[in-house]
């Protein structure tokens, strides 16, 4: 007789081990995906707030009437005038190579940076005066910490004598570290201590616009036509997996659309906002159907039924009754699709939005880029110090798509309380 | 005074109003199938006119690419070889390692979260996990290229392994983590929508939970899972930023996931951005690779949809 007891209970032993295996093996998966996400927003954080500081240096400028006349400013040469400064400042210096790496010190946009000092308050003009100028982005590193000076000298973008000086200038308090509110006010630039993201950051927004404002009424018009009035016919049947399938196609897909029919066919200006919100809208538009589908159809049928048994006309009774139900569903899947749309580069690249933008657009009509299309092109620059720029402008990106998604889930909250 | 009287059966607002209405949203919903027909035609048309610069066997079946203009004389054909073997076998190549990485991690993650975890804790979970599907794919291309590919190219370093610093484990890695949370949510959904009395029946002869989810509810929820894999595969092929930043463009003919390939969607950016000469077969090229696309994710999301529709109506 087999002891039935005896071998369930040897058995059990095991199973219950294989049991706690499984579950691991669950617990494991989530562990590994959630540090994958810890690493990839540790990185971008640590890389890019370097960003977030911009270091100046002060150089004394020789601004008497020789060099600079009052009566026209415009026409003096500020970059010798920099230039100057910074020799006196270092007299021994001499040779030409060594004189060009005194100059690279401070950022190429020094001289203009002269003139706005000058054009701003006049009164400066006339004597030698100390001004604050951006560093260049080498000298910006290292201040900042970021080059190993421990690293053979050839391996380096400073070499000894420019750490020389630089140190120099550090313990005379010539150098400063600010905020770099520059990031939010400049245009993309060749200099990465100058380029800023405002004019992505404004050709985002006028594209999304534009996609918002095509396809938020079109999607919440056809989801209501497909919900509450569509006949049930193959066409519908059609329509509605049309639009699943929509969904789905790859983004690049639409890029390729509106390169062939809205610059090819429609001829509408390349790299603008408007063509890049039309292609965005196009692939939203399924988005916001499917959202406002499943919006209106939460919507308990006895609100519309109570309208129409007052009498009003099915339309009435959805515009008047489903709608105002509905609308905060329809708005959180808009702005879902608006977060996705603002992260969605590849179709922005098909239509051209990847030129170098360093003007803030006007209008929906001149060329732009896109703040993701901007971390494409500055994940693509070789100098070290894009890199960061790079991580910041994702700091900035993501931080706008979790603003929507929070005003989604806000939303979405306020939407439950009410039903 | 019989015209003073209301008439209360003539309606208030003329009908023509409503019917123009539900006209106008009618015209709405068309416009998603004119999208479609828009795509179709834009891409066939492009298509057809590659075509006749280049033959649809050399196309399918070649095993070159090199869509350059001809600079030297030596090369493989005057116009550039337009083969898209290699394209094809890179795209399969990196969404297959995708694919290797994300459904492991997303099937182990979905049973746990939809079979284990308590209520507060798959609350706090299953958001933080779709976090990484809401991250924009330029953020992983960048991330692939300046972190994951050089941490790979050194810790294989360590076995004495060559690996290219765009090679295709490095984009397929981080496409597999981008695509975790599409196949556990998708997955949580139809492991939760299995009976609860399978559940019990078998706890009721004695199986353990472990026991039950490999043997009743997985094989119940198989459909739903086969075709959330589906859809996943479909948006690893079509991803773009991710092997446009990381995986280049050496179009290896390679089963090696140690060396650089290319794919569909990195070539046709590269075709496309820049300077292009327009009606030329390079620049066409980009069209005939885009309805390839098209047809390929089209063909995979039918298929998934079909199989995850038929599988509700089962349990309903």
């Amino acid at each position: 007789m087999i002891n039935l007891t005896k071998s369930a209970g040897l058995n059990l032993h095991k199973r219950n081990g294989a049991e706690i295996l499984f579950q691991s093996v669950g617990m494991i998966a989530i562990i590994i995906s959630l540090s994958f996400l810890a690493w990839l927003i540790i990185t971008i954080l640590m890389n890019g707030l370097g960003a977030a500081k911009h270091v100046e240096i002060k150089i004394p400028v020789d601004l008497s009437s020789q060099n600079v006349d009052p009566d026209n400013i415009n026409d003096a040469s500020f970059g010798s005038i920099l230039k100057s400064g910074l020799r006196k400042k270092f007299v021994d210096v001499k040779i030409r190579k060594d004189k060009k790496k005194l100059y690279n010190l401070v950022s190429p946009e020094g001289s203009f940076e002269l003139k706005r000092e000058i054009l701003k308050d006049p009164t400066v003009l006339g004597e030698t005066t100390d001004i604050w100028f951006s560093a260049s982005d080498d000298l910006s590193l290292f201040i900042r910490g970021r080059v190993d000076i421990n690293v053979p000298e050839d391996q380096r973008q400073l070499s000894d004598k420019e750490v020389t000086w630089i140190t120099q200038l550090k313990t005379e308090g010539r150098i400063r570290i600010k905020p770099n509110w520059n990031f939010f006010k400049n245009g993309d630039s060749r200099e990465p201590e100058i380029a800023g993201i405002l004019a992505a950051l404004v050709g985002s927004i006028l594209s999304l616009s534009v996609c918002f404002i095509l396809s938020f009424p079109l999607g919440v018009a056809a989801a209501t036509y497909l919900e509450q009035f569509a006949p049930k016919s193959r066409l519908s049947d059609v329509i509605e997996v049309n639009i699943n399938n929509l969904a789905a196609v790859p983004s690049i897909v639409f890029g390729l659309l509106g390169l062939s029919i809205f610059l090819g066919y429609f001829d509408l200006p390349r790299s603008s906002p408007l063509v890049g919100g039309l292609v965005l809208s196009l692939m939203t538009l399924p988005t916001i159907i499917i959202a406002s589908r499943a919006s209106l159809r939460s919507v308990p049928p006895s609100i519309k039924e109570a309208a129409l048994a007052l009498g009003a006309t099915p339309v009435q009774a959805v515009f008047h009754h489903v709608f105002p139900v509905a609308l905060p569903g329809m708005l959180t899947g808009a702005i879902v699709g608006m977060a996705r749309a603002l992260g969605d580069t590849a179709p922005l690249l098909m239509i051209g939005m990847v030129a170098f933008i360093v003007d803030v657009p006007k209008s929906i009509l001149e060329p732009a880029t896109a703040l993701p299309v901007q971390i494409f092109l500055w994940a693509d620059s070789p100098e070290r110090a894009f890199s960061e720029k790079t991580s910041a402008a994702i700091i900035v990106l993501l931080l706008f798509l979790i603003l929507m998604n929070l005003a989604a889930v806000i939303m979405r909250r306020k939407f439950e309380k009410r039903l | 005074m019989s015209n003073s009287k209301i008439n209360l059966l003539k309606p208030v607002r003329p009908e023509w109003i409503d019917r123009l209405i539900i006209g106008g949203l009618g015209i709405s919903a068309g416009i998603a199938i004119l999208i479609t027909i828009g795509i179709v035609l834009s891409l066939l048309f492009e298509t057809i006119s590659f075509f006749e610069k280049v033959s649809i066997i050399d196309f399918l079946f070649g095993l070159n690419w090199s869509p350059q203009t001809a600079i030297r004389s030596d090369q493989i054909a005057a116009e550039g070889s337009f083969g898209a073997i290699p394209l094809i076998n890179g795209t399969l190549l990196i969404s297959a390692i995708a694919m290797l990485v994300a459904t492991p991690l997303g099937l182990a993650s979905a049973v746990y979260l939809a079979e284990y975890a308590s209520k507060r804790v798959r609350n706090w979970i299953k958001p933080t996990l779709e976090i990484l599907a809401g991250i924009p794919t330029v953020v992983y291309g960048f991330f692939a290229a300046l972190t994951v590919a050089p941490f790979i190219r050194m810790a294989g370093g360590n076995f004495g392994l060559e690996i290219a610093s765009e090679s295709a484990l490095a984009a397929g890695i981080v496409m597999g983590i981008m695509i975790v949370p599409l196949i556990s949510s998708l997955s949580d959904d139809v492991i939760n929508a299995v009976p609860q009395s399978l559940r019990d029946a078998s706890f009721g002869l004695g199986a353990t939970k472990s026991e039950t989810i490999l043997r009743i509810i997985i094989p119940a929820a198989l459909p739903g899972i086969a075709g959330s894999l589906l859809l996943a595969t479909s948006r690893a092929i079509g991803e773009t930023m991710i092997v446009v930043m990381a995986a280049g463009l050496a179009a290896n003919l390679t089963v090696n996931p140690l060396e650089a390939v290319t794919t569909i969607t990195a070539q046709i950016v590269a075709l496309l951005t820049g300077d292009q000469e327009f009606d030329s077969a390079k620049t066409l090229s980009a069209f005939a690779l885009g309805l390839l696309l098209f047809i390929i994710t089209l063909i995979l999301n039918i298929i998934a949809q079909w199989i995850v529709r038929k599988y509700r109506e089962e349990y309903d």
